[in-house]
């Protein structure tokens, strides 16, 4: 450990220093593409773009796992239901073409219902049997949607939707290349920005959700149920609102998914999808909003830069030893392992969590 | 009549499929409550050990019958595994005991994908034909058909549960074992060596995960590096189904989700008069188990942990 | 106080050593033409994904031992292969990550729900792509001047099974059943078709998913239904387990299947149940291909037993090349023309393309098992004209 003085602690407190670290933030994140693009190539800002899907997708299931403490394995179907919404009515499915401003709220608000309607039979559960059951939903709307193509065609099957209309404003559409003050915008650029936008926006509702006497709530249930309800907490309400918010986000970001990529197939929405979700919220940092970022940005970026064990290799030995392909996931799941062992209360948890936990191992000693 | 006869059949031995998978998974999940995502993988490496075995011998050429091969096989995945769960519990898991729950899943999951990607790079990624050893001569019934080999399983899974019922609640093992599970700290207190009880629960699971791993490739006759993901999520269901930790739950839960989805593969389609068909098998099996866990919320036989609050 | 966390440093520095090692890759230079391959290499469907790449390294190392000069460069072609999980999110990444590598053609992806979200990327930056595997009919009906496949789509591929199982193989009652992906539904839906249009009847109707390995129970209800044929939409690491249970269950029906079914892992799994099995497959036999029966024999000496589609991979590399031959050049924008006009012997079948960018009028044959081997029964379809050319 590394000790700084105290003069770190006042500087750390001044608001004129978070000013200035919040407008480096932003300058950062709004060069980001232009930056990587020329650094590592286009790739990676789709990459990027994938990031801030996910972190949406993080934040959605951290307010389910990390706030309110109900282990949550089928969140991949709120993704699938807000991607599904808009792939259906925005595309030559059914004809219809309806515009992104209209459909990503409406797709928002029913992935909502569901999470109210997923939620409400896993009140009584606790624990891995409320898992189970979640798990169970995530894999009952997967087979709906790979299945209800007969007798009447809803979803279009295995075959999935093609030719999703892209995101666009009019004539504006974010799948051209837009120039602005004279810097050219490629797609790619023009849909990070928007999930840019949307992602500070989720930020923004899970910092104020986390401060509130809802996130508070959600807080004393976590901790301990029973004294929670003794305390006049209606359980019921708090947990069914956890889902609704979590699918909420999850629906928002299925939206912007389909527009973006355009095609969307029940192969996307696997229980290995709520797994690697689980994994961001757990790894980074469980309900520590920074933490669960910097977990999304980890756990897809990783096996993006682990298809370069190739050339390191190259550098390192002057030639392959092992085929890279074969081992990027062997080293994900190493890293996984080591990054558990080494901080089992995730990357970045939140000071309360750290002091509890520490708390926790000094009283009851070691087994 | 003599097709509903069929299904109930299949759906017993699919379910004994699962009971064998689910009864290693429950032990370990009754003493640490931890959902060991890399028991199916144990599962998977005892078969494909197993596999590379008879492979060496009946590559020998030796005039040696089916069934002794198998054992051969058997003898040979059975100590790989018991070795490979007591590394996983002291490198991965015993490390974890007082972190956070979730914090333990992860690292299974990690587990998880290690073992997978290892067994690709040390099996390849084909499908691996599992040869024919233990005799299946049919035997008809009431139009029905059931071979010697699904027998086996059958009487195979009961056995093996009986076995554990003995061992948990007849032996000081068994006892310090439920001992631990309901409060390790005490236990230890009364001179329980926690450690080693834990250990031991995870090597017997593993030894069980060998002999569910080459039941499952010679019932199927297929052996490959991913058949652990499903198998283990099937018992993982199981187990829950029947109770966390309920040794009998685990049997019954996984009898009752082969079934299930025996029944619910052949009769959906008829029911809803082609609405549905058998493609929502799955959608029945989960339907089923979120409503019984509706009436019954500590599964079918009630669980045996300690209270994790 | 305030301690840094080292782990937290540690890992931060070793992801930035990481990436590195990437950056940019250099356009193709000094004659080194890069050619992309993609598919799951790993996951369930990984035995295929590498048997492609095999397939594809195969060509390019044979055409690296010619020597071949293009635009008066000597060329050394490189095969950049993939993984893209089968998942089409990651297939989009990878797409973009060959685009930015400014590889001349693409030679991908297997399955069609990455095919089709990458194809877009592809057709953007105007590099050509060939798929071997995928058949979706939907990836060929976007527009894209520069997407291919060299093997026939379900809907011919359906149509022929529908019409030879009824006309040839004389039955009137078949019951199918497919594994809800793209491809067994695909192709089970139009086997449908076509046996209904030829007039037979189907009894039954049953599904399973790509990772089931017990078919027993949707099998008893087929077999309450009393099929002269069972016919399976879906892939020989299935179909081979569930012939046997067919068998152990006592169905007598006969098993038909697609090119999924048609290799040699399905006799393995199926056992002593493969025996008259019959699956047809796009192409001609290897055996009557100029040159068939030798690639066949330098592939099992590199990597072994082909999977399914590493013939067609094969094809596909060698069409690229070729196609950049005829325009003594490796540039898209000027070989894509040839591309498209492509017409020439593959080692799977003749190879000509639609204005689609399908495969034109290709013959499909049907196989089946006896004494434990694939045997051809006969060829359907595709011009004796292009069978005869070169």
């Amino acid at each position: 450990m590394i000790y700084i003085s105290d003069r770190w602690q006042h500087w750390r407190r001044d608001p004129r220093v978070a000013w200035a670290v919040y407008i480096a933030l932003a300058a950062l994140l709004i060069v980001l593409p232009f930056v990587t693009d020329w650094a590592l190539g286009r790739s990676w800002v789709r990459i990027a773009a994938f990031v801030l899907l996910y972190i949406m997708l993080a934040l959605g299931l951290n307010i389910v796992v990390g706030y309110a403490g109900l282990l949550d394995l089928g969140y991949v179907a709120f993704f699938a239901v807000g991607a599904y919404f808009y792939a259906l009515l925005a595309s030559p499915h059914f004809g219809l073409h309806l515009p992104f401003w209209l459909l990503l709220p409406l797709g928002s608000a029913v992935t909502c219902i569901c999470g109210v309607l997923l939620g409400a039979p896993t009140l009584r559960l606790r624990g891995d049997y409320l898992a189970i059951v979640t798990l169970g939903f995530g894999e009952i709307i997967r087979i709906f949607l790979n299945n209800l193509d007969a007798p009447v065609n809803i979803t279009n099957g295995p075959q999935g939707v093609n030719l999703i209309d892209p995101i666009r404003v009019g004539d504006f559409s974010l799948a051209q290349t837009q120039s602005f003050l004279g810097f050219t915008f490629p797609a790619v650029y023009n849909y990070y920005y928007l999930f840019l936008l949307l992602t500070l926006a989720v930020v923004f509702v899970s910092l104020r959700l986390e401060d509130s006497r809802i996130g508070r709530a959600w807080v004393a249930i976590r901790e301990d149920e029973v004294a929670a309800a003794a305390m006049g907490i209606n359980t019921r309400n708090v947990k069914l609102l956890a889902f609704a918010m979590g699918a909420s986000f999850g629906g928002v970001a299925g939206g912007l998914f389909a527009g973006f990529q355009g095609f969307v197939s029940p192969e996307s929405f696997t229980i290995i999808e709520s797994i690697m979700i689980l994994c961001m919220v757990v790894l980074g940092g469980m309900g520590h909003i920074p933490g669960v970022i910097l977990g999304a940005v980890l756990l897809v970026a990783l096996p993006e830069a682990l298809r370069y064990l190739g050339p390191l290799q190259q550098a390192l030995f002057g030639r392959v030893l092992a085929d890279p392909a074969d081992l990027r996931l062997l080293v994900f799941g190493l890293a996984l392992i080591l990054v558990m062992l080494l901080r089992p209360s995730g990357l970045w948890p939140s000071t309360v969590r750290r002091r509890e936990l520490a708390a926790g191992a000094g009283e009851s000693g070691h087994a | 009549m003599d097709i509903f006869l069929q299904q109930l059949v299949n759906g017993i031995v699919l379910g004994a499929i699962y009971a064998l998978v689910a009864l290693g998974y429950t032990m370990v999940y009754g003493i640490l409550g931890l959902i060991n995502f890399a028991h199916g993988e144990v599962v998977m490496i005892g078969a494909l050990v197993a596999l590379a075995v008879i492979q060496l011998l009946i590559g020998s050429g030796m005039p040696l019958p089916g069934p002794l091969i198998a054992a051969v096989g058997l003898a040979a995945a059975i100590p790989v595994c018991m070795a490979l769960g007591y590394a996983i519990e002291r490198i991965a898991y015993r490390p974890l005991r007082q972190a956070p729950r979730l914090a333990a899943l992860i690292t299974a999951i990690g587990v998880s994908i290690v073992l997978q990607n290892a067994a690709m790079i040390v099996w390849g990624r084909q499908y691996h034909s599992f040869p024919a050893l233990l005799p299946a001569t049919p035997h008809h019934f009431a139009g029905a058909t059931v071979n010697d080999l699904q027998l086996f399983i059958v009487a195979l899974a009961a056995l093996i549960m009986a076995g554990l019922l003995w061992l948990v609640h007849r032996t000081r093992l068994g006892r310090a074992m439920r001992a631990t599970s309901q409060n390790p700290e005490v236990a230890g207190l009364m001179g329980v060596n926690v450690n080693t009880v834990i250990s031991l629960t995870f090597v017997i699971g593993s030894a069980l995960a060998a002999v569910a791993g080459i039941m499952v490739a010679a019932y199927y006759g297929v052996a490959h590096y991913f058949m652990g993901f499903m198998l283990g999520l099937k018992a993982f269901t199981a187990a829950v189904l029947g109770g966390i930790g309920n040794i009998a739950g685990a049997m019954l839960g996984g009898l009752l989700l082969g079934v299930i989805e025996s029944f619910g593969a052949g009769y959906i389609g008829p029911l809803t008069g082609g609405f549905l068909g058998s493609h929502y098998q799955d959608v029945f099996a989960f339907l089923v188990l979120i409503l019984v866990l509706v009436f019954r919320p500590s599964g079918l036989l009630g669980e045996r942990v300690s209270d994790r609050t | 106080m305030i301690r840094v966390s080292v782990t937290g440093t540690g890992l931060s520095l070793a992801l930035a050593l990481l990436l590195t090692g990437c950056g940019q890759q250099s356009p193709s230079s000094g004659g080194v033409v890069r050619i992309g391959q993609v598919s799951p290499l790993t996951g369930p469907q990984s035995h295929l994904g590498k048997d492609n790449d095999n397939g594809a390294r195969l060509a390019i190392d044979e055409m690296n031992a010619k020597g071949l000069t293009l635009g008066g460069v000597k060329v050394k072609f490189e095969l950049v292969s993939e993984d893209d999980q089968a998942d089409p999110k990651t297939g989009t990444i990878v797409a973009q990550k060959l685009v930015d590598a400014k590889v001349a053609g693409v030679i991908g992806h297997l399955n069609s729900g990455t095919t089709i979200p990458a194809s877009k990327i592809y057709h953007d930056a105007g590099i050509p792509q060939v798929s071997p595997s995928a058949t979706n009919p939907k990836y060929t009906q976007q527009g894209y001047k520069g997407a291919f496949r060299v093997m026939a789509n379900d809907v011919q591929q359906g149509k022929t099974l529908g019409e030879y199982a009824v006309t040839k193989l004389g039955v009137k009652k078949i019951a199918i059943i497919d594994d809800r992906t793209a491809y067994g539904q695909g192709l089970a839906d139009e086997f449908e078709k076509a046996a209904k249009a030829a007039g037979a009847a189907i009894v039954g109707r049953e599904y399973t998913n790509d990772r089931s390995t017990d078919f027993r129970a949707i099998l008893t209800s087929v077999k309450g239904k009393q099929p002269d044929l069972v016919f399976y939409g879906g892939m020989d690491t299935q179909g081979g387990p569930m012939a046997a249970q067919m068998r152990s269950l006592g169905i007598k029906a006969r098993f038909l299947g697609g090119d999924g079914a048609q290799s040699q892992e399905f006799i393995k799994l199926a056992g002593a149940a493969a025996e008259g099995v019959v699956a047809s497959s796009p192409g001609l036999p290897l055996d009557q291909m100029p040159g068939g029966r030798s690639f066949a024999d330098r592939f099992n000496a590199k990597y072994g037993q082909i999977q399914i589609y590493a013939p067609y991979a094969y094809d596909a590399a060698m069409t690229l090349i070729d196609a950049m031959v005829k325009a003594n050049s490796t540039d898209p924008a000027k070989y894509l023309p040839e591309l498209a006009k492509t017409s020439r012997q593959g080692v799977s079948g003749p190879i000509a393309f639609d204005d689609k960018g399908d495969l034109k009028n290709g013959p499909i044959t049907l196989y089946i098992v006896k004494g434990g081997k694939w045997h051809a029964l006969e060829t359907v379809g595709g011009t004796a004209a292009a069978a005869e050319n070169k």
